[in-house]
């Protein structure tokens, strides 16, 4: 993890965090509460959802949503771990951060391929 | 680590409130990852079939998931705020001389913010 590629993360980490911010609380609101509580019935039915998933331009979108806020969250979670005092490991500790991001940002597009 | 550096209790933290807040809004970072997880695995309930797509809606429809799902909206909700109030500092708008006023550029955010959710909202619901 060489010095000059500190920008790099961090630029991840500011569009992530937008991310975070913008688009987030609202899906949650819709699938994580409203879709479970049953007030969405029609819209969450499997035919439309698939269907509206399925859209090239939702998967584009579903890439953005769910790959940028990983690289938010590895950014954060690295310097917690530092300012909690985990200095021996601090190499180690932001390759299993940004390595967990960029793993899941692939995962999601293997998820997204196979719609 | 330098042998002259006096060394930080963990638990520094815990010591005031901007500190103690300060935490909180950098673990908001993880329930916010965790549910983008959780909503990559619907997707791939969705690429799978019907009955795992519906099986998936009523495992989050369990209490523990409902309970996850208010404190993950608490999370999210709590660094949009904090995170539109840091922009003004981040981000100064001048026009010719003049800087634009920070409570400006937060509002600009927020108006944003809320059309932003207001159209995806409107684009998942709509049928």
């Amino acid at each position: 993890m060489a010095g000059s590629r500190e920008p790099l993360w961090w630029l991840l980490f500011a569009a992530g965090g937008t991310v975070a911010a913008f688009l987030v609380p609202i899906h949650i609101a819709l699938s994580g509460i409203a879709a479970p509580a049953g007030l969405l019935q029609e819209t969450f039915a499997y035919d439309r959802m698939r269907a509206l998933v399925s859209h090239p331009v939702s998967r584009f979108y579903l890439f953005v949503l769910i790959a940028l806020p990983l690289f938010h969250w590895a950014h954060r979670f690295r310097f917690t771990l530092v300012d909690l005092g985990v200095h021996s490991a601090r190499r180690l500790i932001a390759v299993l951060c940004y390595g967990t991001a960029v793993a899941g940002a692939l995962a999601t597009v293997a998820v997204l391929l196979t719609l | 680590m330098s042998a002259y550096r006096r060394a930080m209790p963990s638990t520094w933290w815990l010591r005031n409130r901007a500190y103690f807040l300060f935490m909180v809004r950098e673990l908001t970072s993880v329930p916010i990852a965790v549910y983008l997880i959780l909503l990559l695995l619907m997707v791939r309930k969705l690429a799978a079939g019907q009955e795992a797509y519906e099986a998936y809606l009523r495992f989050l429809a369990t209490p523990g998931m409902v309970a996850f799902h208010l404190l993950a909206l608490a999370a999210a909700l709590f660094h949009a705020v904090t995170w539109i109030n840091i922009t003004p500092k981040v981000l100064v708008v001048r026009v010719g001389e003049n800087r634009v006023p920070p409570a400006l550029v937060a509002g600009a955010n927020y108006a944003a913010w809320i059309v932003v959710s207001i159209l995806i909202a409107w684009i998942v619901v709509r049928s």
